[in-house]
């Protein structure tokens, strides 16, 4: 991949924000939407007027599901913001596709402060119903769907049945154990017992891994990230004016969102995924490399996810990602590649993307509290399983 | 065991139906002559619209698979198996099904599979058996 232009380079994080994360949060997902996003503005040193766009991924898929229960539309009134660029909707580069998109929007000159943010209502929910996320209530009737329409028949009712068939060809090519696997969830649990916002903080041993329930071979429940009620919000402002801001701005050096595969979940390479596509043209717009990365924020919607994104962004070798993690010392906290450092959506809470790009700007700022890792100046954030697929590398300079 | 059906469209009946006359039908290209799934009006690979579907063997192996314990909704009946089975036809050229008649535990990565058709209203399913 070749790339005349790095648009990305005329954009910087400002600010971060967001709400309390629990299971649920007693707190409407707009409420919960506000508290992020006033907070990132302040954050920002900026105010409402200020924000002249707005970007969201999913957004409002017109359903009020649970999944993403407030876009850009219901949040441009509520909170009374004047924009010149909006955008949401579901088809993109995975839950980093607001911060792409709203750094296109600054780039192309529509935007000088794009507020991003992500709400998630799942846990409140399912105290409802327990089976509210299950594809089959996707659609009603017959699954007209382009995204599920071959998988539901076969009874793939849930994204974890499509990981487990990437993890099960991950241990057939490349010996990757269950040990190796649990480390992903010990490590989050181990980081997460530093975070007070974090939904699961007692510490996890390998037992308490293998004694976790089956849900769909080799995937137990502990590879399972934690549903839960969250909204985080980030600024992204354009890098001249980003300077006059109260945060060191963290400069958006490069970003990965390519699909070179079909997008579908089982006709892609499956032990590589649109990760591979990503990583590759990440890499393709910034002289950095990956040693250069000094903490990793790597989706764990499911625990395979990580060790695909690992070998992906070229943090390990490809097929590496089990020996790479096993133990667990190199993905510490004090480790060579610092992974997950709140305790990701395993054990932090499953806030989807964006919590990621939170938790990578608190730490390159220094202000991650206890759990706060050596002083570093690269950070990289990827999010998204199967298809979809996305990535940020984030500098402080 | 209930199944979520898909809705049926020009595209897709022939490989959703085929099993009525017992036969796996997957588009095939006449330019490029490549199999190609899912479905659709144009080739994938060279861009042609001579597309239409044809029979194949039904045979095929184990690419990946996993035994789902959770009960996502009541009425299922676990465990069952979901797989990636690649058809004997073309490297690649392969789709999620299930692997039925035989112990989940028994189901392995390359094994030998055949198709075996379950009729739910208009839709034949192709699941996969054992194949000897």
């Amino acid at each position: 991949m070749m790339f005349d232009r790095i648009f990305e380079k005329d954009v910087a994080i400002t600010g971060v924000g967001q709400s309390a994360v629990g299971r649920p949060v007693a707190r409407s997902g707009m409420r919960l939407t506000l508290d992020a996003c006033l907070e990132a503005i302040a954050d920002a040193g900026l105010k409402r007027a200020d924000i002249d766009g707005v970007a969201c991924w999913p957004g409002d898929n017109n359903n009020g599901d649970a999944f993403s229960p407030v876009g850009p539309n219901a949040l441009i009134g509520t909170l009374g913001l004047q924009v010149n660029w909006y955008g949401g909707g579901y088809e993109g580069p995975g839950p980093l596709a607001g911060i792409i998109n709203g750094a296109m929007a600054i780039a192309s000159g529509l935007c000088r402060h794009v507020l991003v943010f992500r709400t998630i209502t799942e846990a409140s929910r399912r105290k409802v119903d327990k089976n509210a996320s299950a594809l089959t209530n996707k659609t009603i009737g017959r699954d007209s769907s382009f995204f599920w329409q071959w998988y539901t028949p076969f009874n793939v009712l849930s994204a974890i049945n499509l990981m487990a068939l990437y993890t099960q060809r991950h241990f057939h090519e490349y010996g990757t154990t269950p040990e190796q696997l649990a480390q992903i969830a010990l490590t989050c649990r181990t980081n997460a017992a530093l975070n007070p916002k974090a939904i699961y903080r007692t510490p996890l041993s390998l037992d308490d891994y293998f004694a976790s329930r089956m849900i769909s071979t080799p995937l137990r429940m502990l590879d399972c990230d934690v549903h839960c009620d969250a909204s985080t919000a980030i600024i992204l402002s354009r890098a001249d004016v980003a300077k006059d801001g109260p945060n060191p701005p963290i400069r958006l050096e490069a970003i990965g969102a390519a699909l070179h595969q079909p997008w579908s979940w089982d006709q892609i390479d499956l032990t590589a995924t649109a990760a591979r596509d990503v990583g590759e043209m990440m890499w393709a717009r910034t002289d950095l490399k990956p040693k250069d990365v000094g903490s990793a924020q790597l989706y764990d919607g499911f625990s395979i996810l990580t060790m695909i994104w690992l070998e992906a962004l070229g943090l390990c070798p490809r097929g590496e990602s089990g020996r790479f993690v096993e133990g667990g010392h190199r993905i510490a906290r004090d480790g060579q590649l610092p992974i997950n450092t709140n305790g990701g959506q395993l054990s932090g809470g499953r806030t989807h993307g964006l919590g990621y790009v939170h938790e990578a700007c608190s730490q390159l700022w220094g202000r991650a509290g206890e759990r706060q890792i050596a002083p570093h100046h690269v950070s990289v954030v990827a999010a998204g399983g199967g298809p979809l697929g996305g990535s940020v590398l984030l500098v402080r300079d | 065991m209930t199944r979520k059906l898909p809705l049926l469209t020009e595209d897709n009946t022939p490989f959703w139906q085929g099993g009525a006359q017992g036969r796996l039908l997957i588009h095939h290209c006449a330019d490029c002559t490549r199999l190609f799934h899912p479905p659709a009006p144009i080739c994938p690979h060279c861009g042609s619209f001579e597309v239409a579907p044809r029979a194949v063997s039904g045979k095929g192996k184990v690419l990946s698979y996993t035994i789902n314990h959770q009960a996502w909704r009541p009425d299922l009946i676990e465990p069952y198996v979901v797989a990636i089975v690649e058809l004997a036809e073309q490297a690649g050229l392969r789709f999620v099904t299930n692997i039925v008649g035989l112990p989940a535990e028994a189901v392995h990565i390359d094994m030998p599979v055949r198709v075996r058709f379950e009729q739910h209203e208009d839709v034949w399913l192709p699941l996969f058996e054992k194949d000897a």
